[in-house]
């Protein structure tokens, strides 16, 4: 008997030893977290998502706390005004968080982009991609497999005939989705441009148009009647530069293969006469 | 046997990571970059002489009760319970080191190389000093594995010649086996 007892004491007496011992280390050695920190840490919205560039929301309010330098609009789940009540638990100005969204960067829907096989693989982007480089002929578009509806938390993207689409009422321009993409098509910007390129595609026209009829062929149309010089052609892609663009849409109405998409125009057999309100933009937001 | 030649002995010819494949996780883990190494290198050293310095007369307790063969799970806990107090008073009393140690002290608590150099510690039938010498070597062992394979790892990033099918993981298990085979060539030095 004795043979199991003692082992089974001694181990306990251990373990019990060291429960005390580290009971009242923790609170000998107990260091207070920092009111502002703690605050700060309650203000933000705790999705650890890392937009912000720290290691989840706890880093983020150590490092506002230690320095609010840093800057209280680097979250752009909580936006302008979660900014607002961090400067204000910090007791500074708030610097103005831009609001971004996810924009893809591709219109290559099902009528639209021509398909190189009868996919009946694992459905998700990045197992396509690993099949001759994905199932559409165009190798820089949207596979609509859907890696960045699954990905995103806050469900604010969804696959539209083959494409994904990012609702921008929900989207809070995490990046995660982004990350996803194997082809990169998903880019973040700032939600004041209503006006962007749906296309990613860096063939030369002619193989563009031929993968895909709403392809960007690179043809230069809408660089030469921006007014404000914030377009440029790379790679035969147009570029729309966020800072420069103000949204007037005339690039929208020059291009011959409709590749840049204006949210702010109203559609025209899809939303007949609604005012053009900002609910009316959100449905069809890409 | 003398301590020079246990110390020599564990860095080159029984390295923990290389020779004897103990703590092969962060080992490939956190080689990624050289700070980090050396950081985590650090801690190891740190914890593995503390963990000695406590289970070695708790091994003896042991003996006296007849009960060795408890080693493994008391090893365990005390090297756990060891590395959260340590922690605590870092955190109270050198704030700077705590950070520097940062996430890797009690990564480690769970280390098979910091439980096995402890058995093995009872194993040789060391006394106190030449356990600890043995801890020291073998957490300098550690760092100098790891230090090493960081920088090996470094030329493999971005490195376009490798083929596609061996780029990321299988790259870098294929080099940790060269080092490996590299420190072969220490055998029947000591």
């Amino acid at each position: 008997m004795s043979s199991i007892l003692i082992p089974v004491a001694l181990v306990s007496a251990i373990g019990f030893v060291l429960a005390v011992v580290l009971t009242i280390a923790s609170k000998i050695f107990f260091v207070p977290v920092d009111e502002t920190v703690a605050k700060l840490r309650a203000e933000l919205p705790g999705a650890n998502c890392g937009a912000c560039g720290f290691a989840g929301c706890d880093d983020y309010a150590n490092a506002l706390g230690a320095d609010p330098s840093v800057g209280t609009g680097k979250c752009p789940v909580g936006g302008a005004a979660l900014a607002e009540a961090l400067a204000a638990v910090l007791g500074v100005e708030a610097d103005s968080s831009e609001p971004q969204v996810a924009v893809v960067m591709c219109n290559g829907n099902n009528d639209a982009a021509k398909t190189l096989m009868e996919y009946q693989g694992l459905k998700t982007c990045k197992a396509a991609k690993q099949l001759f480089g994905g199932l559409s002929a165009c190798p820089y578009g949207c596979m609509g497999l859907g890696d960045c509806a699954v990905a995103c938390p806050y469900g604010a993207i969804q696959i539209c005939n083959g494409v994904a689409v990012v609702n921008r009422e929900l989207c809070v321009g995490c990046g995660i989705c982004a990350k996803q993409c194997p082809n990169s098509v998903i880019r973040i910007a700032p939600a004041k441009n209503k006006v962007v390129v749906q296309c990613n595609s860096k063939d030369k026209g002619a193989v563009a148009r031929k993968n895909c009829s709403n392809a960007c062929i690179g043809c230069g149309k809408c660089a030469k009647v921006c007014k404000f010089e914030a377009i440029t052609v790379e790679n035969n892609l147009a570029f729309i530069d966020p800072e420069k663009c103000k949204n007037c849409g005339l690039c929208a109405k020059e291009c011959p293969t409709n590749a840049i998409l204006n949210m702010r125009a109203k559609r025209k057999p899809a939303a007949p006469a609604e005012a053009p309100t900002p609910a009316a933009e959100a449905p069809k937001a890409e | 046997m003398g301590l020079a030649s246990i110390l020599l002995g564990v860095i080159l010819v029984n390295n923990y990571v290389l020779a004897q494949f103990l703590g092969i996780c962060p080992f490939l883990g956190v080689s990624k970059k050289l700070d980090s190494a050396v950081g985590m290198g650090v801690a190891v050293i740190f914890v593995m002489v503390l963990a000695t310095a406590a289970t070695w007369p708790i091994q003896q307790v042991l003996n006296n009760f007849g009960i060795g063969y408890l080693q493994t799970i008391v090893f365990i806990l005390v090297i756990a319970a060891l590395v959260q107090f340590v922690e605590m008073a870092l955190k109270k009393f050198i704030p700077s080191l705590h950070k520097a140690l940062g996430v890797y002290l009690p990564l480690i608590t769970t280390n098979c190389a910091v439980l096995g150099v402890c058995i093995s510690n009872i194993d040789e039938g060391y006394n106190y000093i030449q356990s600890l010498v043995n801890s020291t070597g073998a957490g300098i062992g550690f760092l100098l594995a790891m230090v090493l394979f960081s920088g090996m790892r470094s030329k493999l990033e971005g490195n376009t010649s490798i083929p596609a099918c061996f780029q990321g993981v299988p790259i870098t298990l294929v080099t940790a086996a060269f080092l490996s085979l590299g420190f072969m060539g220490f055998s029947g030095l000591v």
